[in-house]
């Protein structure tokens, strides 16, 4: 009812506030221009590369990182935990996921830079942004990963019961395999959220418009450039980063219907 | 739960040394990673904790929020919030009901509805921030506001609260709904006196997640609810909820991490509470 013309009005917002932009200055100098100085005497200029590549660094370094500590919680705390530790684990996976992006941000700056500034200044860079994103998207995938495990496998554990497997071969020989899908739907989920968050990133990776050649150079990711221009941004410059936006969806809407698509496919 | 304790005897005789070998490389990932981030996590609480005292609640920022305390940021913030969920419960809930009473579950409407919401879940936040600042404070010449941030969070919200609401009322019992036909109540009637009573724990779950979601967001109420740090004396009144408080504290204010982890550690605290209410108010009504 109200809510498609709401979803509606949503993208027709972000389209008619990008259209400036892409009217103004041709959808293709995004991507050509050398980098984004906006406000530069004369026309400025609106490389969007090196913002688009921070993100989607971000998003696929801290995912490669979440995944393997994701199952290896829900694994040890599914099989080997004993039922309190266990529930103890389940309990602070759930807290870190509760937790504010804000304070996230507070402790990287307070923690995470000052640690990576005495190996390599300045501190604020790809690799603080990265450990910042992966407690932030663990839970994500755990939940989801141990929802699964929990509703869909019984018949997995007593079988393997009955044939006398031990608990690694069942973790990781048959647990595994069948929890694939969940475990990619989970990623996806993850990977949406890491592409989209906006507080944290921005409150370590130091915001430096530049490629990200070291893991340890600040970057500013495409959320994070939204967040600080707006509240000055005029004219073409609003557009354009209205049109981070849309490029913003672009990418995690397909991410997120492949996410939904696949868990209705259900494990194998 | 007790599916894993189960498992972990019946095995226990069937320990091998690949079995230890991955228990011990399972649990010291799991360990190793929680302790890290709890350690992390502590410095800036204790801080924060140290730096709390009544007149942190009481006190007016002075110097930029370096020092004093955050009375307007809580009016603000409490406002903000109870303005959203004014929104949100009834629009999320009349949505909820539409999907799980008065339409066919498969028909054309309730799907396109269902898919959009879903959609419109999955959008960032930062774009609802965008969207916010062009509708509310632009179209609407709200400005920025109290208003315009509600109204942008109540956006942000609404979509994830009726997908959640409905699938709360589609797991009431379906005989409660065959007894209320059967005594020959109304519509109305059996939702008002039977689903929604038995669906309020259900429903309160969801509100203590929508209040966490609304009160950690950031982004999209920076750019529509303003910066300003005076307490807001009317709804077109711009105001700086306490998440945007600890983002400036932590960034643009030289000195400002002590109030920024005291302020961190009242938010935390503020859904802590929140959460531990509503959970007992479900309790008391399950009784």
């Amino acid at each position: 009812m109200a809510v498609v013309a709401l979803l509606g009005g949503l993208c027709y917002f972000l389209v008619a506030e990008s259209w400036g932009a892409i009217a103004t200055l041709g959808l293709h100098r995004f991507f050509v221009d050398p980098s984004w100085y906006p406000q530069a005497s004369g026309e400025g200029t609106f490389g969007l590369a090196p913002m688009l590549l921070t993100s989607l660094l971000l998003g696929a370094l801290s995912l490669s990182l979440a995944v393997p500590i994701s199952v290896s919680l829900v694994f040890f705390q599914r099989l080997y935990a004993g039922r309190r530790l266990g529930a103890s684990l389940r309990l602070f996976v759930e807290l870190l996921g509760a937790v504010p992006s804000v304070v996230y941000g507070l402790v990287g700056l307070s923690v995470v830079v000052p640690m990576i500034n005495r190996a390599s200044p300045p501190g604020s860079s790809l690799l603080a942004g990265v450990l910042v994103l992966v407690p932030m998207i663990v839970p994500t995938i755990a939940i989801v990963l141990d929802g699964s495990l929990e509703r869909e496998t019984r018949n997995l554990f007593m079988n393997a019961a009955a044939l006398g497997l031990s608990r690694a071969t069942l973790a990781f020989r048959v647990l595994l395999p069948s929890l694939r899908p969940t475990i990619a739907a989970g990623c996806v989920l993850a990977l949406g959220r890491a592409f989209g968050e906006t507080m944290a990133v921005l409150m370590v990776t130091g915001n430096v418009i530049q490629y990200p050649g070291s893991i340890t150079l600040p970057v500013r990711a495409l959320t994070s450039n939204i967040a600080l221009e707006m509240p000055y941004a005029l004219g073409v410059h609003r557009s354009a980063l209205y049109l981070c936006g849309l490029i913003l969806v672009m990418f995690t809407l397909p991410l997120f219907v492949l996410a939904k698509w696949s868990r209705r496919r259900g494990p194998a | 739960m007790s599916r894993g304790a189960v498992y972990a005897d019946a095995s226990g005789s069937a320990r091998s040394a690949a079995d230890r070998l991955a228990a011990m490389v399972l649990g010291v990932i799991s360990a190793g990673v929680l302790l890290v981030v709890g350690l992390a996590f502590s410095g800036t609480i204790i801080e924060g904790m140290q730096n709390l005292s009544l007149a942190f609640f009481l006190e007016h920022p002075r110097s930029a929020g370096r020092a004093g305390g955050i009375l307007p940021v809580l009016v603000s913030t409490a406002t903000v919030l109870l303005l959203t969920l004014a929104f949100v419960v009834p629009v999320g809930i009349a949505t909820a009901l539409y999907l799980s009473e008065f339409s066919r579950g498969d028909s054309r409407a309730s799907r396109n509805l269902r898919t959009a919401l879903d959609v419109l879940t999955s959008f960032p936040s930062i774009v609802f921030g965008l969207f916010g600042n062009a509708l509310f404070c632009g179209l609407l010449g709200l400005g920025y506001s109290v208003l315009s941030g509600s109204l942008t969070l109540a956006v942000m919200i609404v979509p994830f609260f009726a997908r959640a609401a409905e699938r709360i009322l589609r797991d009431v019992d379906f005989e409660l709904r065959l007894n209320a036909e059967a005594l020959g109540m109304s519509r109305l009637g059996a939702i008002g006196f039977i689903i929604l009573p038995s669906a309020l724990p259900g429903l309160l779950s969801v509100l203590v997640l929508a209040i966490g979601r609304a009160l950690a967001e950031t982004a999209a109420v920076l750019f529509t609810a303003g910066y300003s740090l005076r307490a807001p004396e009317s709804l077109f009144d711009p105001g700086r909820v306490l998440s945007v408080h600890i983002y400036d504290l932590a960034m643009n204010v030289v000195g400002g991490e002590r109030n920024a982890s005291s302020s961190a550690v009242v938010l935390m605290l503020f859904m802590a509470t929140l959460s531990l209410a509503i959970m007992g108010i479900k309790h008391r009504w399950k009784r």
